[in-house]
């Protein structure tokens, strides 16, 4: 874990961004020109500093992937972890320190293949961590593998016949396994993107916000949707705001996902609960 | 056959289906996905099964299920993956069942990093997952060599019903060589089945675990996987020697791609008149332990020098080997960092310095 000392927050607007970030160590970054993981991270930074956190406060937790490179780029508390196991890291870096806030940046690979069983384990608990999971529907770092989220029927390098597996749904996934605060954006609608961040990182309990983004490098390539531009358009064209989506027949939803606030509920926060065990059991005198 | 120019990684995955093995289980991970892209489109092709797994984990297991039916089954990673892949080649080691595993290494521990590296030798000879077992490992130094080992590999997994894993630094996944693959007609054996969990209709069933709470049983068990063990030290060693001759005064123990740098190297000490010869091990388990100790021990003979992309793991093995009869001295590079001839050269010539007074 790195530590960074708390500096002044910078007066123009402009400077937010650099004010947070590790230029000189860390960049050039991994990521491909036009690459929405950058958009994620700007939202992430603004909203950051608009809730007025202390950084030495935040722990950035991610395990590896292109997202998961994010908290390397970031000057907050950083943990880069293994694959797929990052959400298991967070929840012993927060069950420890339950009053820090604790931030885990993933995509679609890491988070609902090999690290599927952490997350709806962390879910299931209610941790009061955020999830941000980048979702561009392939790996991204490895050259274009199917991931979970590869729609069936695309092609991947490991699908180049078009994908015969049935994909995951994230949001479904983190309601039904328990997560409290539940919403969907996109690297196009940044202020909505900018907003239920800003809402899952005040929520108490497990928020997960899932960030649709485009790889065009890959997935884009092999599935023929063009470059950046044209990609994070289409995002534009085939996003609905939830209320909308629900009236939809099957039929119409087809090519299209739902943004906006998914599920919000109230329900115990884990830290809590177990501080309430140690309260009524203690007896070492303290 | 006409030779080929192939990637090490596409031609390890043509090599297992020349072998009959059509059943693959993977993961992405650097340097071998390639493996994976190619099955990807190879396997429709021969009505075999590819699947990406949802991790190592669950690959490992994977390979169990398709094993125990009896059908020829691998997978392909790489360091890390390789180590979640323990728990199941333990489990298979127990049960007895074969398969293939290939690890393309990279630098570790750890997350380490993406670039060559030998450092899982311990993790592969000794036993990375828990229990008394072995697998048989077997180390590639050319492309083609990996071809004809991962044939080999199906065979010898079959006749031992033994996990087998080659394991090649990331250079021989990545580097392109001309291969020579076996006639499209010359069937694979047909592995045998008899023991394989294939239906129990009209016979009795067969039980494939490594499950057994009565130590008797568990020791018999155990015994029985050591009977194995040994019966492949006398039947599996496998090496090659490169100007080992008997005026040689040194000789290298080196394996992979790594035995192919001090081979330039030797050829250039031998310019400069140092008397110099490479022992490089083909089977790492069995370790030729014998055949070491036989060629350290001529006359002439004043050190040994391990050279490893490693600190120092096969040395061991190589100074069990000489059993104290000659010096072992040890040059290596790690992290992803591959040694040159020079670096080797170097080492040689001042052990020259201090063992020829």
């Amino acid at each position: 874990m790195t530590t960074t000392a708390s500096t002044q927050a910078p007066k123009q607007k402009s400077d937010v961004i650099l004010h947070y970030l590790r230029p000189g160590k860390k960049f050039p970054n991994v990521w491909c020109p036009g690459c929405g993981i950058g958009i994620v991270m700007g939202a992430f930074i603004r909203m950051v500093d608009k809730l007025g956190y202390d950084r030495d406060n935040v722990v950035m937790v991610s395990g590896i992937g292109c997202s998961s490179r994010m908290p390397v780029y970031m000057d907050f508390n950083s943990l880069h972890t293994t694959h797929g196991r990052a959400l298991a890291f967070a929840t012993g870096v927060k069950f420890a320190k339950p009053n820090m806030k604790v931030v885990v940046i993933t995509g679609d690979g890491d988070a609902l293949a090999i690290g599927g069983n952490h997350f709806i384990h962390a879910c299931r608990r209610n941790i009061d961590i955020t999830t941000i999971l980048i979702n561009n529907n392939i790996y991204g770092m490895t050259g274009g593998q199917g991931s979970p989220t590869t729609p069936s029927g695309a092609n991947s390098t490991t699908t180049p016949f078009g994908n015969a597996e049935k994909h995951f749904d994230p949001c479904d996934l983190a309601t039904a396994a328990g997560a409290t605060y539940v919403a969907r954006s996109s690297v196009y609608h940044v202020p909505q993107l900018e907003k239920v961040i800003s809402n899952a990182l005040e929520h108490k309990g497990f928020s997960l916000v899932e960030a649709i983004s485009n790889c065009h490098t890959y997935f884009g390539r092999l599935n023929r949707k063009g470059d950046a531009v044209s990609m994070i358009n289409s995002f534009k064209e085939n996003a609905v705001p939830v209320g909308k989506y629900q009236k939809m027949s099957d039929e119409e939803k087809v090519g299209k996902f739902s943004i906006g606030l998914l599920s919000e509920t109230e329900k115990t926060e884990f830290c809590d609960e177990y501080q309430k065990v140690v309260d009524a059991h203690r007896n070492d005198g303290k | 056959m006409a030779k080929v120019l192939m990637k090490g990684n596409e031609a390890i995955a043509e090599a297992a289906l020349r072998a009959g093995a059509n059943n693959y289980f993977c993961y992405p991970i650097t340097p071998q996905t390639e493996v994976a892209e190619y099955m990807a489109k190879r396997m429709p092709e021969v009505g075999g099964v590819f699947l990406q797994g949802e991790s190592e984990v669950a690959v490992g297991n994977m390979i169990f299920g398709a094993a125990a039916t009896g059908k020829r089954v691998f997978t392909t990673s790489s360091s890390p993956g390789i180590s979640l892949m323990q728990e199941s080649i333990s489990y298979m080691a127990g049960a007895q069942l074969p398969c293939v595993i290939v690890n393309i290494m990279r630098g570790g521990p750890g997350l380490g990093g993406i670039l060559p590296a030998q450092s899982d030798y311990f993790q592969a000879v000794k036993g990375g997952g828990h229990g008394d077992y072995r697998l048989l490992v077997l180390a590639p130094s050319t492309v083609q060599e990996a071809v004809d080992l991962m044939i080999l590999s199906f065979d010898l997994a079959d006749k031992y019903r033994n996990p087998v894993m080659m394991i090649g630094d990331g250079m021989i996944g990545q580097m392109m060589e001309a291969v020579e693959f076996p006639d499209k007609d010359a069937d694979p054996k047909p592995p045998d089945e008899s023991w394989a969990a294939t239906g129990a209709k009209d016979r009795k069933p067969r039980i494939i675990k490594s499950l057994f709470l009565d130590p008797v049983k568990l020791e018999e068990n155990s015994w029985l996987l050591h009977e194995k063990y040994e019966r492949m030290k006398k039947e599996e060693v496998r090496f090659e020697l490169y100007k080992v001759k008997p005026e040689n005064e040194f000789m290298i123990v080196s394996y992979g791609t790594m035995a192919r740098i001090c081979q330039t190297a030797i050829d250039e000490l031998e310019e400069e008149g140092v008397s110099i010869g490479l022992f490089r091990p083909i089977s790492l388990f069995p370790f030729p332990s014998t055949q070491i100790l036989e060629e350290a021990t001529k006359e002439n003979v004043k050190a040994l020098l391990t050279v490893e992309m490693s600190t120092a793991q096969m040395m061991e093995d190589v100074v069990m080997a000489v059993v104290g009869n000659r010096p072992v001295e040890f040059y290596g590079r790690c992290g992803g960092i591959v040694p040159t001839p020079e670096e080797v050269k170097e080492k040689i010539l001042e052990m020259q310095k201090t063992y020829s007074k």
